[in-house]
């Protein structure tokens, strides 16, 4: 069943390009500094990465991670 | 309103008169004071009594023409004179065309024009038929560096903004072809050779060492000639001249002279000396930026912080005597407590965000939230008015959470929760979406998936809104003394101004003395004698009852935070505890000592200090000297250090100067790469080439070699004007050997303060915080911060001191309420989160029988680690519980994901 699912989304990324829905775990002193500096610099990326703000990555959970995932990230992007 | 219903149309002189505005009107969207004023020459109610059109329209009736010129008088105890720059004269402008010719623009108006809130919403387009340009050239120098206009000086900041100009002009333009005419690249400000780099890489701009004595028109375009250093003449033509103005002395300094009765120096500037350079010659009278001498901005937001401390200094027995204390009011717990009734209010940030995002979408998406009561946009919402409004509309409509989507909170936050606070609600009852620095700025080029992206981020923002609660707001009281490191010039004076301001400070030197490099200086740039203010400045430092000095001494540990330090320094074996409320860094520089040039293998080859020393000892060894080559930017700019130095080059042309007054026979090379002889230091330039000071251009793939001989030694460089290699016999090779970063690496991690590739400390920011460092309560100043001056690290540390005392003046520090907190029942003391704290600011305590762990608020960071590993998830974060972050991990899915 698993792998019927993983089937149908590599097909369904064939057809329209693979657009990932990325959760990114950002920490306030590097990453999300880092993240706001390529806004002022104007830095263009692709806008796939949506952004939790936490106080380090320290923070993170595993729950988190996983739970991202279990609603519907492609991937998971911890910066600090 | 007012400006809407005018009828009298003037000119936009904030625009550079390159747009209309109306006779009231305002500056632009930020202007502070934020408030509409009427242009009272334009006005036909104040010159023909007609109209009164504004005044009808405004509905808060705010116009009110009855209000008639005052004269206050107000009773001070000390004055800063901060009146800026003047405009250099159009007369002098219109030899290159100006005022003649539509496409030849001055800096300023090219600035309006890339500006996304000017008059052409940051599309660069010809004055003469709206087109865009191809072709530009921006000419440097323009009423600086000329003494034909009258002013001698070097405007400093011209060289820097041209290259920024240029940068912004090709980011809009990709395809736009730049060249900038210097006569010298004058990026001796930190960081600013790296930027320079990166724009001449990046975007191709074309450097061309010139002067370009006018500008013609031919057939629409404007025609340049120039001749280059191999004395080749060239010529092009361009569609587009900037002419990169300098910096006046303000246009009514003689006024300000006259009535505040202070001295102007020769360009009618203010005077001021090396060892006092925020000080005119009145007591009491201070002055802060481009009227003390041309600068850019860090230099002068540091110079007004430093008049700022001094003017604390005079007024110190006066601190706390007319104090206003702001007073809240008191939080509305019962609407706090009740359902949330979210506010969502997005922002457009003029055209910042709305440029790229569908603000109005993102607007009426947020409305259909749960939670949410209120979905509003704004222009600029951190703007006064807007706040007004925000808050206005909190209360009307009864909010309990509030959302602001727009730029970041790490700027703006602080902004937001005030405005909470100021109606009684708890500060950390709102969030922010950051859709501007990290949406619609790096998805400039794909609008629809960036409003997709500030949809889903406004989505995540009020599902953790929904979740956020009051959180208390600590304070703990201040040590009012502050820790000093570096008994140089900048911690002297920092130590000094901290201590006349009436507060401890204990000043740790590493060396036996005090004193730093100025130690080793004999002249300061301006002529003065340097051991006479080395002398003064350690005599005062000495006799100062709230200083103590600490020599031989090392910091070797710190903990704590902003108002309560703990420092462990080591002296002579024996260590000490001291406690402070801040940190000033001052540990200075060092003289680069370089390799090759034959340094070290003949005593003919010495370094500027090393020159300098023997002139201070008498003039016997220049007996047989005929010929001096000097050879600038040894180290500097090179491999080994890629920062320019900042002052070598003027020390050079002192040093030459005063071996022409001690021996005036003698031949002087100068090898160069850019003469940054800034400010008035080019005066002292000039005076060496009219003594007959002969500088000589090199380029980095072609240095001067210095040549060891059987005997004596020689010099061999290629001279670009006559295409050759020249060799000069030389009596004595001196190198302008720059200065190098102290030995910051450890401090730098006692610290934690960041340093600069460079190797130097690194401030919080350029602009707005050129003095403090990233972590509260840590100030810097001279050349631990970067290479400059005697002036400008006295200047800085005046600043550094300014700051520092602010803390100290408060008494007491706020303390983020984004801490830990033990929920003592499910606690099982198993110590994880005690061993992982990277604060030590979690510890186990006994409670009863059984231990618990416990949190050190002042301590806490609000990391985390602890929340994340502990295993009976008995410990929440302030702002960042389990809860809310999981509501944003739901509401990260579009459809909503549904707790498993």
């Amino acid at each position: 069943m698993v792998q019927e699912n993983v089937v149908e989304k590599e097909k369904e990324m064939a057809q329209k390009g693979f657009e990932p829905r990325i959760l990114g775990f950002f920490c306030h002193w590097c990453c999300y500094a880092a993240a706001d500096s390529a806004g002022v610099s104007r830095y263009q990326y692709p806008p796939n990465v949506r952004v939790i703000r936490v106080m380090c990555t320290g923070r993170i959970d595993t729950r988190f991670i996983l739970e991202a995932f279990r609603c519907g990230a492609d991937g998971v992007f911890t910066g600090g | 309103m007012c400006t809407m219903y005018c009828p009298r149309p003037v000119v936009d002189t904030y625009n550079e008169r390159l747009d209309i505005t109306r006779a009231p009107h305002i500056d632009y969207a930020q202007a502070i004071p934020s408030s509409y004023y009427i242009d009272a020459k334009a006005c036909l109610r104040v010159n023909y009594q007609t109209c009164n059109l504004c005044a009808q329209t405004c509905t808060a009736g705010a116009i009110d023409f009855t209000q008639k010129p005052k004269e206050l008088e107000l009773e001070v105890g000390a004055v800063v004179l901060a009146p800026g720059f003047g405009r250099v004269d159009e007369k002098v402008l219109e030899k290159f065309g100006y005022g003649r010719f539509p496409d030849v623009l001055t800096s300023f108006e090219f600035e309006r024009l890339t500006c996304a809130s000017g008059p052409t919403e940051g599309h660069i387009v010809r004055i003469s038929d709206q087109k865009t340009p191809k072709k530009i050239a921006f000419l440097q120098c323009i009423g600086s560096r000329d003494e034909t206009c009258g002013n001698g000086y070097c405007s400093s900041v011209c060289c820097m903004y041209a290259i920024k100009e240029a940068s912004v002009a090709k980011e809009h333009e990709p395809d736009l072809d730049i060249s900038i005419f210097f006569m010298d690249v004058r990026t001796m400000g930190k960081g600013f050779d790296d930027a320079r780099r990166r724009a001449q890489e990046k975007y191709g701009i074309n450097v061309i060492r010139a002067r370009v004595p006018r500008v013609d028109q031919v057939d629409g375009k404007l025609a340049l000639t120039w001749t280059t250093g191999d004395g080749e003449h060239h010529s092009a033509l361009f569609d587009m001249v900037v002419l990169s103005v300098g910096l006046e002395s303000p246009k009514d300094a003689d006024i300000i002279s006259k009535v505040a009765d202070i001295e102007l120096n020769q360009y009618n500037f203010c005077r001021t000396s090396v060892d006092a350079p925020l000080v005119s010659s009145r007591q009491g009278v201070l002055v802060a930026g481009a009227f003390q001498g041309p600068k850019d901005i860090p230099e002068s937001v540091t110079q007004a912080s430093g008049a700022a401390a001094i003017a604390s200094e005079l007024l110190a027995d006066a601190r706390n005597t007319q104090t206003i204390t702001v007073t809240y009011p008191d939080e509305d717990k019962a609407l706090e407590e009740e359902e949330p009734r979210i506010g969502v209010f997005v922002c457009h940030c003029g055209v910042n965000i709305a440029g790229v995002v569908d603000v109005k979408a993102v607007r009426d998406y947020a409305g259909t939230l749960p939670g949410v009561v209120l979905y509003e946009d704004t222009l600029y919402s951190c703007s006064q008015d807007a706040l007004k409004s925000i808050a206005e509309k909190i209360k009307e409509n009864r909010l309990n959470r509030v959302v602001i989507s727009a730029c970041s909170p790490r700027t703006h936050e602080p902004l937001f929760q005030e405005t909470l606070r100021s109606i009684g609600l708890n500060p950390a009852l709102v969030e922010m979406a950051n859709i501007r620095d990290q949406c619609a700025w790096v998805h400039a080029q794909e609008p629809e998936k960036a409003t997709e992206k500030a949809k889903d981020l406004v989505r995540m923002a009020v599902a953790k809104a929904r979740l956020l609660s009051p959180l208390e707001q600590p304070t703990v009281d201040v040590t009012p003394s502050a820790l000093v490191i570096g008994g140089g010039a900048a911690g002297m004076s920092a130590a000094l101004s901290i201590a006349d301001q009436g507060y401890k400070v204990t000043l740790v030197e590493k060396n036996r003395q005090l004193g730093g490099n100025l130690k080793r200086l004999t002249w300061t740039l301006d002529g003065q004698d340097a051991a006479k203010v080395l002398k003064d400045m350690v005599k005062k430092v000495k006799g100062h009852k709230n200083i103590e000095i600490l020599t031989n001494a090392e910091v070797e540990s710190v903990s704590g935070y902003v108002g309560n330090f703990t420092s462990t320094v080591s002296q002579g074996g024996k260590t000490k505890m001291i406690n402070h409320g801040v940190i000033v860094l001052a540990t200075g520089g060092r003289e680069y000592k370089p390799k090759g040039y034959a340094y070290g293998d003949s005593n003919r080859v010495l370094t500027q200090l090393e020159l300098e020393e023997k002139l201070a000892r008498g003039k016997g060894f220049l007996r047989n000297a005929k010929n001096v080559v000097m050879i600038q930017c040894v180290g500097s700019r090179g491999d080994d250090m890629t920062h320019c130095s900042r002052l070598c080059c003027t020390q050079a042309v002192k040093n030459a100067l005063k071996l022409k007054e001690v021996k005036p026979d003698i031949n002087i090379y100068v090898f160069y790469r850019d003469m940054r002889t800034y400010g008035f230091y080019e005066d002292l330039y000039r005076e060496a080439r009219k003594a007959g000071v002969k500088f000589i251009r090199y380029t980095p793939d072609r240095k001067p070699e210095v040549i060891k001989q059987s005997r004596g030694i020689k010099v061999r460089a290629f001279d670009e004007l006559i295409g050759e290699d020249i060799e000069i016999p030389a009596n004595l090779v001196v190198l302008s050997t720059g200065i190098a970063p102290g030995d910051n690496e450890e401090l730098s991690k006692i610290i934690k303060a960041p340093l600069t590739s460079d190797g130097f400390f690194l401030e919080a920011h350029a602009k707005l915080r050129p003095v403090e460092v990233a972590v509260d309560g840590v100030y810097l100043c001279g050349l631990a911060h970067g290479p400059k001056s005697l002036e400008e690290s006295v200047a800085q540390a005046k600043a550094a001191a300014a700051k520092a005392t602010i803390p100290l003046a408060k008494g007491k520090v706020a303390v983020a309420p984004i801490v830990s907190k033990v929920n003592q029942d499910i606690c099982i003391g198993c110590g994880i989160c005690e061993s992982l704290c990277p604060f030590s600011a979690i510890t186990l305590q006994k409670v009863g029988k059984r231990k618990k762990a416990q949190t050190i608020t002042a301590s806490c960071k609000g990391c985390g680690i602890c929340a994340a590993h502990c295993p009976t998830i008995a410990i929440s974060m302030g702002g960042f519980t389990d809860e809310a972050i999981m509501a944003q991990i739901h509401a990260f899915s579009p459809d909503g994901c549904e707790e498993a």
